[in-house]
């Protein structure tokens, strides 16, 4: 078996002193669909920021090799070129900025770092009218500034689109589920589902079992005070829906 | 927290990349004004005598008069008697009559600003009056222009040719007696355009002129004259740089625009003059009066002015809409980066019936900057129906900058409407973020947010110059983030 896509070793990071993750280790194969839960603060937005690069965050130990590099040293545009996506939580809006456009310079920009000749607008034009078909997205989209006055439903469904189009090797869906209806949830599912292939790994951070009904995960990691306690099959999640996440941490409380 | 703050600082380190001096042996005047000053000044420029009165009226009612201090702005007080108010470029004696004849240091440093003097501009479809310090020494297009009876020249020369056209208008826009910088202008100004488009007449092409301040410790007194006759259309370019220096410059300029009926002017800007450096050394101090009378009915003044140097702005271009169904329109895009002040806006002034005006003002500040925007909406009691829309929006970069505005809105008629809008938003670390998680740099994500800001404003300048402006503010904008 080939080297592991990411390997998270021994992580710890904080944010203004204060710890929160505290030996997070965690490997990931392409191919693969992992899932992460966990108690709201026990460190699940972090790590997905961290892996995308956010300055905010102290790392004090452990390192993160991607693709047999050190990801922490990579800013988060050089991440972004090698692959690295983060569907994110709370979508930002950036009024002026027509959605196209933006996600041409995306898409670009990427192909340049890459060695790959840029597309131009008409080629853009197609492949976009491609992708939008995997989110159920209306055409109008595109003409709309980057997730300006979009719904939360709206909002996450142009995440998965841009997921598409920038074809990730390694996706970060943080908390993707959160805030969308049983259709919405459903649409981006099914989005996520038709992007998986056997080249690239997605990493579904959630706090409900719901989104895994859709999402199967290879492995499911339960979250608690930073670090991983306890690893298993999709079973998992559904155990943990059934008995909350007490007799795991509680467990984890003893243990530590 | 800090990161975003510290990104945004780093972005704005960026030198001011037409920062040389040009060494030309000036024949100046020496420092300081009185009346003789005044007097060698238009005897320098053989001038008939209406105008040195005229010009003496002008000095003489701003012995009377005190600068102006309500401006959101601070600077040390001028001491005008150090100020140099005539220095001409030395080696031609008579103004060259060809490029050919234009000393080649010149010419070397409009290259170096990127200026298309000669053939260039022809393909472009520009003619271009350049002014270097205070004598115009390069007009162009002169005899394709003078075919449509269109004249563009500088005004001394307009002064010397065409004496009873710039009697006629000079003044009657913005007299003298106006403002403070108006009066100093009008006593020792030395040149600048003029433009005169007759009756029926679609100027063929874009006028324009770049005004470069360079001798030391000269202040730069333009003064331009553009007036359409019925039912004529004429588009003029202004763009402008400075070299690099330590003390501040003054610069007060006047801009008068006639539109008589159905006539219609459109005035762009591209201001990029130095603006000091991050501590607020140097820099031009840009105290300007714009303004252009809607004459006759139905007649349109348009101004567009992307406003991106001078340590500090003060210009408020405005239209006086006298004619029945006269439009204004005002859109500008004003950056205050470093320790940059602007202090800009318009006046409208409606008093013909069913006149109409629009102000769409963009402000940015970065840095220390700081950006006022300032704005008058007067409807007089003989403005029937008069109507006005202004969009007034500021966007934030870093945590050290400012916006404030300022909008007087005046009205006596209750048959006029009235709107006002206005925003602030921030470049935040999280939009920056978000560019970048995308695999769009730190700058790029800068210039498109501010693009995407801008973009009602750049779509109102003509092509080649809207691009030129794009990326003026990308250059001027370059790392104040990152």
């Amino acid at each position: 078996m080939s080297k592991p896509l990411l390997e998270i070793k021994n992580l710890h990071a904080g944010v203004e002193g204060r710890k929160i993750l505290n030996g997070l280790s965690l490997e990931m194969n392409a191919g693969e669909v992992h899932a992460i839960m966990g108690p709201n603060g026990s460190g699940k937005s972090t790590l997905a920021s961290i892996l995308a690069g956010r300055e905010d965050y102290e790392i004090t130990d452990g390192q993160v090799i991607y693709q047999g590099e050190d990801l922490l040293e990579m800013a988060p545009e050089e991440r972004a070129h090698k692959g690295v996506f983060l569907a994110f939580q709370y979508p930002i809006e950036i009024p002026g900025v027509n959605s196209t456009y933006f996600l041409k310079a995306a898409l670009n920009e990427k192909r340049k770092a890459n060695g790959q000749p840029e597309l131009d607008a008409m080629e853009f034009l197609t492949l976009v009218k491609e992708k939008m078909k995997v989110v159920e997205l209306p055409e109008d989209f595109l003409k709309r500034p980057v997730n300006a006055g979009f719904s939360g439903g709206e909002k996450k469904r142009n995440e998965i689109f841009q997921m598409a189009v920038l074809e990730p090797t390694l996706a970060i869906l943080d908390e993707t589920d959160s805030g969308l209806d049983i259709d919405a949830l459903r649409i981006v599912a099914e989005g996520v589902n038709r992007l998986k292939t056997a080249n690239n790994a997605q990493l579904v951070i959630t706090h409900y079992q719901r989104l895994l009904n859709y999402i199967v995960p290879d492995q499911v990691h339960v979250l608690s005070n930073g670090r991983i306690i306890k690893t298993g099959g999709k079973e998992l999640a559904l155990e943990l829906e059934e008995k909350g996440y007490d007799w795991i941490t509680k467990g984890d409380a003893v243990a530590a | 927290m800090s990161t975003a703050t510290d990104t945004i600082e780093g972005f704005v380190k960026k030198e001011y990349k037409y920062g040389f001096i040009t060494d030309i042996e000036a024949d100046s005047a020496p420092p300081g004004l009185n009346e003789e000053i005044v007097r060698f000044i238009s005897a320098k420029k053989q001038e008939p005598e209406w105008l040195l009165e005229w010009r003496l009226k002008a000095y003489r009612h701003w012995l009377t008069m005190k600068e102006p201090r309500w401006p959101h702005v601070q600077y040390p007080p001028i001491n005008y008697q150090d100020i140099v108010y005539y220095s001409a470029p030395k080696s031609p004696k008579d103004a060259p009559r060809s490029l050919d004849e234009v000393d080649p240091k010149l010419l070397e440093t409009y290259e170096k600003l990127g200026i298309p003097l000669r053939e260039r501009e022809r393909l472009a479809g520009v003619a271009v009056d350049a002014v270097f310090d205070s004598v115009s020494v390069g007009t162009t297009f002169k005899e394709t222009l003078a075919e449509k009876g269109i004249i563009f020249c500088s005004i001394s020369e307009a002064v010397r040719e065409h004496p009873d056209l710039v009697k006629k208008y000079l003044g009657t826009v913005v007299p003298y007696t106006d403002n403070f910088f108006a009066a100093l202008n009008s006593a020792v100004f030395t040149d600048g355009s003029f433009c005169f488009i007759p009756k029926g007449v679609r100027c063929p092409m874009e006028l324009s002129t770049y005004f470069r301040i360079n001798a030391a410790k000269s202040g730069q007194f333009e003064r331009t004259l553009i007036v359409a006759e019925e039912g004529s259309h004429v588009s003029y370019l202004e763009g402008c740089t400075a070299p690099m220096r330590d003390e501040n410059q003054l610069h007060a300029a006047v801009v008068e625009l006639v539109a008589l009926e159905k006539a219609e002017i459109k005035y762009s800007t591209v201001q990029n003059w130095y603006p000091g450096d991050e501590n607020g050394v140097g820099g031009i101090y840009n105290f300007v009066t714009k303004r252009g009378l809607c004459k006759g009915a139905n007649s349109k003044i348009s101004w567009t002015q992307v406003e991106t140097g001078s340590a500090i702005t003060w210009k408020y271009p405005s239209c006086v809409l006298l004619g029945d169904n006269a439009v204004g329109e005002f859109y500008s895009v004003a950056l205050a980066n470093l320790k940059q002040q602007a202090d800009t806006g318009t006046k409208m002034i409606h008093i013909g019936k069913n006149t109409r005006s629009t102000i769409v003002s963009k402000g940015i500040s970065a840095g220390r900057g700081q950006n006022s925007y300032r704005g008058l909406v007067e409807v007089r009691k003989s403005a029937i129906d008069a109507r006005n829309y202004t969009q007034c929006d500021s966007l934030l970069i870093g945590d050290r900058c400012g916006a404030h505005t300022f909008p007087y809105i005046d009205v006596r008629n209750t048959s006029a409407s009235v709107e006002h809008e206005a925003t602030t938003s921030k470049i935040g670390e999280d939009q920056i973020f978000y560019c970048n998680q995308r695999g769009i740099s730190t700058q790029d994500a800068v210039n498109m947010i501010v693009n995407g800001f801008c973009k009602e404003v750049f779509k109102e300048l003509p092509m080649e110059f809207a691009v030129e402006a794009q990326k003026l503010l990308g250059v001027s904008l370059e790392g104040s983030v990152g």
